[in-house]
């Protein structure tokens, strides 16, 4: 890492803590202010660069690395492999998005227990999680890649309808879907700006820059992490990791999004 | 070949109304309980089922006015007949963003969080636009006894006069107390509040 960069990071955390603790008002306010003073230098450089030593590396109770991880286009391809997530994988028989398929080799290769990954898999300050390092590393590696989705197994297409099916379910004491505030052009919460996700234009905006770094939090966070923030707003129980609506749903956007080009990890505020 | 397409994407687009019952139940799969919001909020009543089941198109005439009279009859206009509470209470009520959510502490009064999709007091340049501006609301309008009923109505139970309206209903959900209710109609129509100024 070049030595200015790990210099203006130090600085980050207090920077943070000071200018970030505040409400969704001024967030865009917040995201400009880090710009000016950090200009492109996205600290999810550090989860990328740790995810790949984690990949690389031999690890877990089967001293594997994830060299044998195929994440769609064959064993060890990662180069562009997230711009064609999720997918049906034949030797789990299910469609996976990125997170599940990172389960499933951690689990399968390298002998970790699903419950250990499950509960680091989002990052807390000191103690980071392996998951988040290893798709900042994986999507960073599909950087200008565009979005395909040809869904030609019926299980992804099956995959589709549960997604549209779940975006638009209306539930809960709020009455809210995820389409009450992702279903129309030039809406607002508060000051933040909300993506048409009906749109392929919305979509792709959104879609394209996550996983991204959160200013807020100082954590890299993942779409399936975006998805259960969301549902929490919406007042639903907590969205499964991993489970069929959290890739149903990633699935359902990324299709909407298709042809747009990969540029995450990004940063939010 | 691009007829099949077609057939197929109008099988796609067609399967959500249809496949109503299993997508409830691998929804249910999906979520786990956390603190407050439990497995139940997933169950939906009939507004949220037939809300649910129309979207994104238009709801049929007979839907709409069947949602609207199903709401209509929950809404119950306060007990001592008096509609306005205290409008600096309710702007701290529209303030507030917090409650019911499975990080909200249940103990704490929940808000209404009405600042999120609509312009209030000229003051908070922090609103959003899901909601129209409620500026002015109770000088453009006055206080008569139909609009402080229509818009008890409407806080109460968006749904009675709109369906599938973006509004969660307040009143009905329980969502926020009748004292809480009182006090945002305050904010909206007391000539002293600064929603009027």
């Amino acid at each position: 890492m070049k030595p200015l960069f790990a210099k203006r990071l130090r600085g980050l955390g207090a920077l943070l803590l000071g200018s970030f603790a505040l409400t969704a008002a001024a967030s865009d306010d917040a995201l400009r202010e880090y710009r000016e003073m950090f200009g492109d230098d996205n600290p999810a450089a550090l989860w990328e660069a740790r995810g790949e030593q984690l990949w690389q590396t031999a690890r877990g109770p089967q001293h594997a690395s994830l060299a044998a991880c195929d994440l769609g286009l064959g064993p060890g391809v990662v180069k562009g492999a997230y711009a064609q997530l999720p997918r049906w994988f034949a030797d789990t028989a299910r469609v996976e998005d990125l997170e599940s398929r990172l389960l499933t080799c951690m689990t399968e290769l390298q002998g970790f227990p699903r419950d250990a990954l499950l509960t680091t898999r989002f990052g807390d300050g000191e103690r980071k999680s392996d998951l988040e390092a290893l798709a900042a590393y994986v999507v960073g590696a599909s950087r200008g890649a565009e979005i395909r989705l040809p869904l030609q197994h019926p299980a992804e297409q099956a995959a589709w309808a549960l997604g549209q099916a779940a975006f638009y379910y209306r539930a809960g004491p709020h009455d809210f879907s995820c389409a009450t505030c992702h279903a129309q052009a030039d809406k607002r919460i508060r000051l933040q700006t909300l993506p048409q996700l009906t749109t392929a234009e919305g979509a792709r905006e959104a879609y394209t820059h996550w996983p991204a770094y959160r200013i807020s939090q100082g954590e890299l966070r993942t779409f399936e992490w975006r998805l259960q923030d969301c549902y929490r707003q919406q007042r639903f129980p907590q969205l499964k990791f991993a489970s069929e609506v959290a890739v149903g749903l990633s699935l359902f956007l990324a299709k909407t999004a298709e042809g747009g080009a990969m540029a995450a990890p990004a940063i939010r505020r | 070949m691009r007829r099949l397409a077609l057939v197929l994407w109008g099988l796609l687009n067609a399967l959500p109304a249809q496949a109503a019952e299993p997508v409830n139940e691998r929804l249910r799969d999906s979520f786990e309980a956390k603190n407050q919001a439990t497995l139940e909020r997933l169950e939906q009543d009939e507004t949220q089922q037939l809300c649910t089941r129309y979207a994104p198109t238009d709801l049929p005439a007979e839907v709409a006015r069947r949602i609207q009279s199903l709401n209509q009859s929950t809404i119950k206009p306060p007990a001592d007949g008096q509609y306005l509470g205290d409008f600096t209470r309710g702007e701290a009520i529209a303030q507030r963003g917090t409650g019911w959510q499975s990080s909200d502490d249940p103990a704490k009064p929940a808000g209404g969080n009405c600042y999120a999709c609509h312009q209030l007091a000229a003051a908070e340049v922090a609103y959003g636009n899901l909601g129209p501006s409620l500026y002015h609301y109770g000088k453009l309008r006055g206080a008569s006894a139909e609009v402080l009923a229509a818009t008890w109505g409407k806080l109460y139970n968006s749904n009675a006069t709109e369906p599938c309206s973006r509004m969660p209903r307040f009143g009905h959900r329980g969502i926020l107390d009748e004292q809480q209710l009182k006090d945002l109609m305050a904010l909206l129509f007391d000539p002293a509040s600064p929603v009027n100024q």
